[in-house]
């Protein structure tokens, strides 16, 4: 067993695992944030993804002792002050989700996609999320709640 | 703020939770249950002879196991076969655990209870089964062909035969008809397997109550109310004592409608048992080996047609592959043998169905159930018969097409809901001539030859079909305004992604007349709402959209009607504006709904200020009646059903522009677009984001999805990394517009949307690649080896395929 210390959605936590505790499992089963969902527990379908130190990885694919001392964001930690970010107000307004299960993966691709591509074209946003999979909106409308993402934090940023 | 909601696109009301990580999924509950891992059959077919577990008992966190041997009457009986049907001679349903055979890959065998789904699956490790081999029947020709059986009582692996008839008006049968003819062709077409694949798989939580002796279930379901009376009947449980709650779905397109899979027996079983709570979430490849497949048939076709293309006589011979089990009946091939009819007028109609058994993964309804394979072979008949006879492929459909003055139609045969296949309503002249000036149908030719000036290869591809959604038999409504103002809806039926909560909402705001705001709906939660059927085949917002408007009709009525005590004025002057109960034209002659809520229930105690109102010394009523009169409740609130005579039948036509490489084969669609009715659309932006989902996984079953089985009966892609799901990047942008021909049936003039995007897809891709290739496309679905090869193969023979004619 092995003591794992972390900055989750900018709160340190803790807890006492197994090495091989699937950092997807630590943080829906040890930490109770269940917002990260497993769809296929080998790394291609992307709703596991969550930010390492703000760049996107699939926790379905990486051992939680493997990330100590790091910095992981989470699908409940986009949210600021109760405020939906940006992104996930652009889905919400563009009908960008149906189940919903495959959703935290494309949000958190996307905060760490639109932080560095503040004005992508439709081109980048198709390569940005072209390794997450969905199986209900035929992507269509995630594509526009990306681009309605990046109006919405030019709008908050001017 | 306005009340008239219906028709608007209005958010969702389920998002905010949604994307705020705040959704409960069934893994997300049942923090502290034990988990279960399950020990399935590595092989096809064989017989179990010893299951040694000496060597895991010792694993520590290892609570239990369990083997057939060990589960009590009711869980060791065979699983229900849910829909008997007289053709379906040869039923045959798998136990919980597998009992003596093992008949596919997956099968579960042991059952493991674990501290947790690590040490679940460290046991099952080492578990021993031990079997002795026997041959796998794999391959629908093979089945029906070869010595070996899936079942060694089902001679000749056949399950089900069925026959339906629809003679010419004169009388002929359908193959007299064709042999008759002016024109016949004669082909064969194919479809492999693909299946539903939500990204939540399937999962199970169970609670027991021991001192109550009550036991709550929560299921990744389609149907919670069908799920608890099965859990009720199988553990021997009194109905009241049970209930079940569909949480947050994530995704079902089908296959969650089955049930109950033998984990939704198996799990509340362990929980009583261990008087623990327990939970199984199924993993990928459990989902892919032990749930449900659908799509594989092979249709051997005859069709008989004049000059100008009316289809005289059509005589359909299928093939369908159920796999090992049949615990949805044949409701599958009864759907391709039915809605194969589409838009048209068949002047005769013969179809032949064998339902055939192998050693694989069980067949039930995907998304579309049947329909696609079903369009698949009437739109590629269509196509053949227009390139025969040298005419345009829309002017052939158009030929054959019902007319908007010929409804109701009835196509003479009997549906899966067991009713008339009588359409009640549809436009398809103006569909398709919407679908045209959509794609650029008449241009395209010029399109086509410049690109070919370019050494560029470019195909149209067009398809109709004819839906039939919202069957029966019923759903039920209940909708209660409490002295808050809030107004709460229920119905038994399950949400999977639809956004229930919105378009109900819709409903009730725009019949109640209240701020949507106020409204709340709950699904698929037995404490609230105990009759159901469930959530399939299109049928939610047809069945409990009706059902909600009817109840809440009941409970503006009565409104109204205690409104008017009120206000001394009469109920049919009386109308509800924002909450308000008010004179007709003279607001200030109101009273909030909130108000009459409360003055709805006579109370002797008051627990508040509005409550004071209504209590017995405050109430200034005839000292002569009863409180509450007679043949009254107390309560504003309203339960109604709504169970329709017969489906409603929605329609759409899609079409496609396509480009093949011409030397590495790839396939790209360029252009994709939707003409699609389903009535009056309740909110148009989720009606959209229905057809968008179907559409993408149409193109998943026409250009990459398969489940790979080898001659052992092996699935060979069973994972993500080889089943080939589309990403964004294979998708195209689609273009949709509307018809709204309502439907005479429901009040509401509303027809279902779930399934319609994925029905015609495989059909109108299909007709581009032929178009763009001029090879015959009779397989799909279609991959870039397979065009290939089909060149390749073309090449050979000497000349491009052509169409037989028989004559």
């Amino acid at each position: 067993m092995h003591d794992v210390s972390l900055i989750v959605n900018g709160v340190p936590r803790e807890a006492r695992v197994p090495a091989r505790r699937l950092l997807s499992d630590f943080l829906r089963h040890d930490l109770g944030l269940t917002g990260t969902h497993v769809g296929c527990e080998h790394g291609v379908c992307g709703a596991c993804t969550v930010l390492l130190d703000g760049q996107p990885v699939r926790s379905c694919l990486t051992f939680a002792v493997s990330v100590a001392g790091h910095e992981v964001t989470t699908v409940e930690g986009l949210a600021k002050d109760g405020e939906l970010s940006a992104v996930q107000r652009g889905f919400a307004e563009c009908h960008g989700l149906q189940c919903g299960f495959c959703t935290p993966g494309f949000l958190t691709t996307a905060t760490a996609f639109l932080r560095d591509h503040p004005a992508p074209s439709d081109d980048d946003v198709i390569e940005a999320v072209s390794g997450n999979l969905c199986r209900c909106t035929g992507y269509q409308n995630i594509v526009k709640s990306v681009h309605r993402a990046a109006e919405l934090l030019a709008e908050e940023g001017s | 703020m306005t009340t008239k909601l219906f028709g608007e696109p209005v958010r969702r009301r389920e998002d905010a939770r949604l994307v705020a990580g705040n959704g409960r999924y069934l893994d997300d509950l049942g923090a502290n249950a034990l988990a279960v891992a399950f020990v399935r059959s590595p092989h096809a077919h064989a017989l179990i002879t010893g299951i040694d577990v000496d060597d895991a008992i010792d694993v520590e966190g290892l609570v239990a196991i369990y083997t057939w041997e060990d589960l009590p009457a009711g869980v060791r009986e065979p699983l229900p076969l849910l829909i008997p049907h007289p053709a379906l001679t040869h039923g045959r349903t798998a136990y919980c655990l597998a009992k003596d055979v093992v008949r596919h890959v997956g099968e579960p065998i042991v059952m493991v209870v674990a501290t947790d789904r690590y040490i679940a699956e460290d046991v099952c490790e080492r578990i021993q089964v031990s079997y002795e081999f026997l041959k796998p029947v794999v391959g629908l020709e093979t089945a029906v062909s070869g010595p070996n059986l899936v079942h060694e009582d089902v001679p000749g692996n056949i399950g089900a035969h069925m026959i339906q008839e629809v003679a010419a008006k004169d009388g002929r049968a359908t193959r007299d008809v064709i042999a008759a003819a002016p024109h016949t062709l004669e082909f064969r077409l194919d479809i492999e397997r693909s299946a539903c694949m939500p990204m939540e798989g399937k999962g199970v939580y169970a609670r027991w109550d021991a001192d109550d002796r009550s036991l709550r279930v929560y299921s990744s379901t389609q149907t919670s109310t069908s799920v608890r009376m099965a859990i009720a009947a199988k553990l021997g449980l009194p109905l009241p004592k049970v209930e079940v709650i569909a949480p947050d779905v994530g995704g079902g397109f089908g296959v969650k409608i089955v049930h109950p899979w033998p984990e939704e027996i198996l799990v509340p079983w362990a929980a009583i048992l261990l008087n623990r709570e327990v939970k199984w979430s199924e993993d990928r490849r459990e989902h892919f080996i032990s749930s449900a497949h659908e799509r594989a048939q092979v249709q051997h076709v005859k069709v008989g047609f004049d000059d100008e293309g009316h289809v005289l006589g059509l005589d359909v011979e299928i093939l369908h592959d159920h796999g090992a089990y049949t615990p949805y009946g044949i409701i599958v091939p009864i759907i391709t043998s039915t809605q194969l009819l589409g838009p048209y007028k068949i002047g005769s109609y013969r179809v032949e169905f064998f339902s055939v058994y192998t050693n694989t993964v069980q067949v039930t309804p995907y998304r579309g159930a049947g329909r696609p394979q079903g369009v698949f072979c009437m739109e590629r008949t269509m196509d053949k018969i227009a390139q025969y006879l040298g005419k345009d492929r829309t002017l052939v459909r158009a030929a054959n097409f019902i007319q908007p003055d010929e409804f109701p139609y009835d196509q003479q045969m009997i549906f899966q809901d067991g009713r008339p296949l009588i359409y009640d309503s549809g436009d398809y002249p103006e569909s398709l001539r919407k679908l045209k000036d959509l794609i650029g149908w008449d241009e395209f030719p010029l399109m086509q030859s410049k690109a070919a000036e370019e050494g560029r290869k470019l195909g149209i591809g067009v398809g109709c079909y004819v839906e039939g959604t919202g069957v029966g038999p019923y759903e039920g409504g209940h909708v209660q305004v409490t002295s808050d103002g809030r107004v709460h809806v229920s119905t038994g039926l399950t949400s999977q992604g639809q956004g229930h909560e919105t378009v109900f909402a819709q409903i009730a705001a725009t019949e109640l007349g209240v701020p949507i705001e106020k409204v709340s709906v709950v699904t698929g939660d037995t404490r609230r709402f105990g009759y159901a059927v469930g959530t399939f085949a299109s049928r939610a917002a047809v069945m409990s959209g009706n059902a909600i408007a009817l109840a809440c009709r009941k409970v503006k009525e009565k409104a109204l009607r205690i409104a008017a005590d009120a206000l001394e004025a009469d109920p049919a002057d009386l109308e509800i504006t924002d909450g308000m109960v008010h004179v007709v034209g003279a607001p200030s002659a109101s009273i909030p709904l909130a108000t009459v809520a409360v003055l709805s229930n006579p109370l002797r105690y008051a627990f508040d200020e509005e409550a004071k109102r209504a209590t017995q010394f405050a109430t200034s009523g005839s000292m002569d009646k009863p409180p509450v009169a007679e043949g009254q409740e107390p309560g504003l609130e309203g339960k109604d059903y709504y169970s329709p005579v017969r489906s409603t039948f929605a329609s759409g036509m899609h079409a496609a522009i396509v480009e093949t490489d011409p030397d590495t084969a790839e396939i790209k669609i360029l252009r994709y677009a939707v003409v699609h009715d389903c009535g009056k659309m309740i909110n148009p932006m989720l009606v959209e984001g229905q057809i968008h989902g179907g559409v993408a996984q149409g193109v998943g079953g026409a250009l990459y999805e398969k489940m790979v089985y080898d001659e052992h009966g092996q699935l060979l892609n069973a994972s993500f990394m080889d089943f080939l799901m589309p990403y964004v990047t294979e998708i195209p942008f689609i273009e949709t517009d509307h018809l709204e021909t309502p439907s005479p049936l429901n009040p509401l003039g509303i027809k279902g949307a779930g399934e319609a995007g994925v029905i015609p897809v495989s059909a109108v891709i299909a007709g581009a690649i032929e178009d763009a290739e001029k090879i015959v496309i009779d397989r799909m679905p279609i991959s870039p080896s397979d065009l290939y090869a089909l060149r390749d193969s073309s090449r050979t023979s000497g000349a491009v395929s052509r169409l037989r004619n028989t004559q």
